[in-house]
């Protein structure tokens, strides 16, 4: 069984703080496929249209019949350890940072043989579970989990290093007003983060959480206004060094289309859903991303919510859409910027909120509790995208099979 | 069909440039070492040289054609051979069809690589697609944490011991010791070697080969021209190779030898007892034993009890990697799949020195090579006869 992960020492700042570094990062463009599976927790390998034989390594013909004609499908997970080691040299200088590193062959039942990471858990012989993570190179890896979920399982070193846990982290809510700030309080320490910082905009206007949140133990409320270039910095300036896990839940709704709508509400939008977005990303980021190996409480990730319809505009809620299709285009040159350091950028894409603004909106719509349950889950897990309630899942399907149906049945004309 | 046998050609001019741990010359200087050594010994100039055959890892952005121009060459048969360790006997195949067919008079066969500081690492992260993909990310422990895994498999299943491998890296040193050439200079006990530093387990330090820099070479030509030459020469009585042999097998217990060893001593007309001596690839104990194994010297998981059983020295009853194999003479990148069959040439021609067996007449000598993924893929084998000393 996993060693409980203990609560790290306070710092001493005379020794060597450790520097990211990434694992081995190059891949072919087929292997990508196990990436952009891993990005949003799906087991796939490639099945042969033609013969239905699996994959594995990723390969642009198949190995039993040459066909071209190869599918990324979710794929059974079982297997069995056939071989293991333990690696204690290695001229990476990631992995040299972090020997012994223990590796494995794993036959899976669908077929082929798999190199891949262990659980700590597992050893030659045993039954496994493969799942398909982001390394902190970002690219998709193999690990065998135990089958059965034990209480520590997280706190394997291999494991957490290929997740954004908030166990023993600290962590930013930007906004105490997301109707989803209590939730996630609650979800997080239920995690084992450690401590909670909570940005409150303009404090003279409290909200009816702040007095319940500011009396929790462990979390503290700080002035924050993502639309204040100088707030941003200052609260930086702060508790910058102490930010593990940043989840931006700053947002800003006004219901209407693009013609009838006054511009003043879609500068708000754009103003803190979009450049509010790059304010905590500049002033957060850089001491974020070099703090990415500094131990069980390194900086970890970086977590946006985002509305689905980024993917593909409601006309409800014209400009706010479009702020949501800037926000996410901005996570992505974030995502590529964070890259050198491992930081990761979660998308947590979500469908409407049951909050005031969406009240016109028909269910099912997304409880702020189940929101937060989502984020956490991202970070446990160490996804890139999240898709949360059953109008996000929904619309994430349609978008991948067909983005142009997708547009004209959100914008009528689907019967 | 019958495959024809190899009357006629013969193999000659072994030379071995001495090895070196870290060397900022280039794989080009190191084979145009070798390649000026076997040109001398054949009294041959290289502008009469008509057959090439190159094996290098290091020659990056060249190829053999770059090398025709830059060392001055102007072969009408040229080949290039990537098959790391399988790719010795290969190269001795391939020329000896060519010279037999009449296309090629003498053709110098040379594999040889540069190791500079950290062009170790550079070549791991980037051997194979495959490897880049789904093995190096993976702990980056290169070709030692991929065999190690082999290795605990092949360990579970028949029951070997790190003394049964020990036994081979021993008797390996004990050779190397009379191999001027060796980068190991110093005894080696089990002791030592069970007790030396974890690798990737359950490989220790002295289950792995040192990289190093260095080049190797041999003239394949007919018989009539080594006769007139006044050089001495070993034949071929057989050879084999395969790639990619038993996909199906979960993980490599077996090489591709075993696909091909029965037509390997059918051509040769004997079994394995007529070997004298045997050069086996040994980038680790492991695969050494796996090759007594597939090579027919003992039966599938009988390996281990046959290293207890014999002694692999030198002056033992079964002669094994007598100039010490890679694991003490050192690994030159390609060189490493020449190292046995250069030594194999000397040992039947009685050119051996410090480690000439008695009566070697034939000699065995098997190559094996490329860790794409999971498991090397080529495996190669040839048997060479001569007068011996």
């Amino acid at each position: 069984m996993t060693d409980k992960l203990l609560p790290p020492p306070k710092k001493n700042p005379q020794l060597r703080q450790r520097l990211p570094t990434l694992p081995p990062q190059m891949r072919s463009r087929a292997a990508l496929g196990l990436t952009a599976a891993a990005a949003r927790g799906a087991f796939e390998l490639q099945h042969c249209e033609e013969c239905g034989a699996v994959q594995y390594p990723p390969r642009d013909a198949c190995c039993a019949c040459l066909s071209v004609e190869l599918a990324w499908r979710e794929t059974p997970r079982d297997g069995t350890v056939i071989a293991e080691t333990r690696i204690h040299a290695s001229p990476d200088p990631f992995y040299r940072e972090r020997l012994p590193w223990r590796s494995g062959l794993v036959r899976l039942s669908v077929g082929p043989t798999v190199l891949c990471h262990l659980h700590g858990d597992v050893g030659r012989g045993d039954a496994i579970r493969m799942d398909l993570k982001l390394d902190k190179a970002g690219q998709g890896v193999m690990i065998a989990l135990p089958t059965e979920r034990t209480p520590d399982m997280a706190d394997d070193p291999q494991l957490r290093s290929l997740t954004a846990h908030p166990k023993h982290r600290r962590v930013l809510i930007t906004d105490i007003r997301s109707p989803a700030a209590r939730p996630l309080i609650d979800a997080l320490f239920a995690a084992g983060a450690s401590q909670i910082f909570v940005g409150e905009s303009e404090s003279w206007r409290r909200g009816s959480d702040h007095a319940a949140i500011a009396a929790l133990d462990r979390v503290s409320v700080l002035p924050l206004d993502v639309s204040d270039p100088s707030s941003v910095k200052k609260l930086a300036a702060e508790i910058g060094g102490k930010v593990d896990i940043l989840i931006n839940t700053a947002r800003h709704v006004r219901p209407g289309g693009v013609l009838g709508a006054d511009t003043v509400f879609a500068r708000e939008e754009f103003e803190i859903n979009a450049l509010g977005l790059m304010r905590l990303a500049q002033a957060f980021g850089p001491g974020m991303s070099s703090r990415t190996a500094d131990g069980v409480n390194s900086a970890v990730a970086f977590v946006n919510i985002l509305s689905v319809h980024a993917l593909s505009a409601d006309p409800q809620y014209g400009a706010f859409s479009a702020s949501q299709a800037a926000a996410l285009s901005i996570s992505q040159t974030l995502r590529a910027e964070f890259r050198s350091s491992g930081l990761r950028m979660i998308n947590v894409f979500t469908g409407p909120i049951d909050d005031e603004w969406h009240q016109p909106l028909p269910p099912p719509k997304v409880p702020p509790k189940a929101l937060a349950k989502s984020v956490v889950e991202g970070l446990c897990e160490g996804v890139e995208d999240v898709f949360c309630g059953d109008v996000a899942k929904d619309l994430e399907e349609r978008w991948r099979r067909d983005p142009k149906v997708l547009e004209r049945e959100l914008t009528g004309g689907g019967a | 069909m019958k495959r024809q046998n190899y009357d006629g050609v013969v193999v000659t001019a072994p030379v071995s440039v001495p090895y070196v741990r870290y060397s900022q010359q280039t794989a080009h200087w190191w084979i145009a070492r070798a390649l000026k050594q076997t040109l001398e010994v054949a009294e041959l100039s290289p502008r009469e040289l008509d057959g090439f055959s190159v094996s290098s890892f290091t020659l990056f952005p060249d190829t053999p054609v770059g090398l025709t121009q830059h060392l001055g060459l102007s072969p009408r048969w040229l080949d290039s051979i990537p098959m790391g360790g399988a790719s010795g006997v290969v190269a001795l195949r391939r020329a000896a069809r060519a010279v037999q067919a009449g296309d090629v008079d003498v053709v110098a066969c040379i594999a040889g690589d540069a190791n500079r500081i950290d062009s170790f690492r550079q070549l791991l992260s980037s051997f194979s697609r495959f490897a880049m993909d789904a093995s190096y990310p993976y702990g980056s422990g290169g070709p030692n944490a991929s065999f190690a895994l082999i290795a605990d498999a092949y360990m579970a299943e028949y029951g070997v011991t790190p003394e049964d491998f020990g036994r081979i890296a021993v008797a390996q040193r004990a050779n190397a010791l009379h191999y001027p050439g060796a980068i190991m200079k110093s005894p080696l006990t089990l002791e030592q070697y069970l007790s030396a530093r974890p690798i990737s387990e359950p490989f220790g330090l002295f289950d792995c080969v040192m990289p190093c820099a260095g080049a190797e070479g041999f003239l394949v030509m007919r018989e009539d021209e080594a006769q007139s030459r006044g050089l001495a020469y070993a034949r071929i009585s057989a050879t084999i190779e395969r790639h990619n042999a038993f996909p199906e097998d979960p993980v490599q217990l077996r090489g591709g030898w075993v696909m091909d060893i029965d037509e390997l001593y059918e051509m040769a007309g004997h079994g394995p007892e007529a070997i004298d001596l045997l050069q086996t690839y040994d980038d680790y104990p492991l695969i050494s034993m796996m090759q007594f194994e597939d090579l027919g010297f003992c039966a599938k998981g009988e390996g281990a009890r046959f290293v207890r059983e014999h002694d692999l020295t030198i002056t033992g009853d079964f002669p094994h990697n007598t100039s010490g194999g890679q694991l003490s003479a050192g690994q030159a990148g390609a060189a490493g799949g020449y190292l046995g069959l250069v030594e194999a040439i000397r040992q039947v021609t009685g050119q051996a020195g410090g480690t000439q067996v008695a009566k070697a007449r034939t000699a065995m000598v098997s190559g094996f090579g490329m860790i794409n993924y999971d498991r090397g893929l080529c495996s190669s084998a040839a048997i060479l006869t001569g007068e011996g000393a």
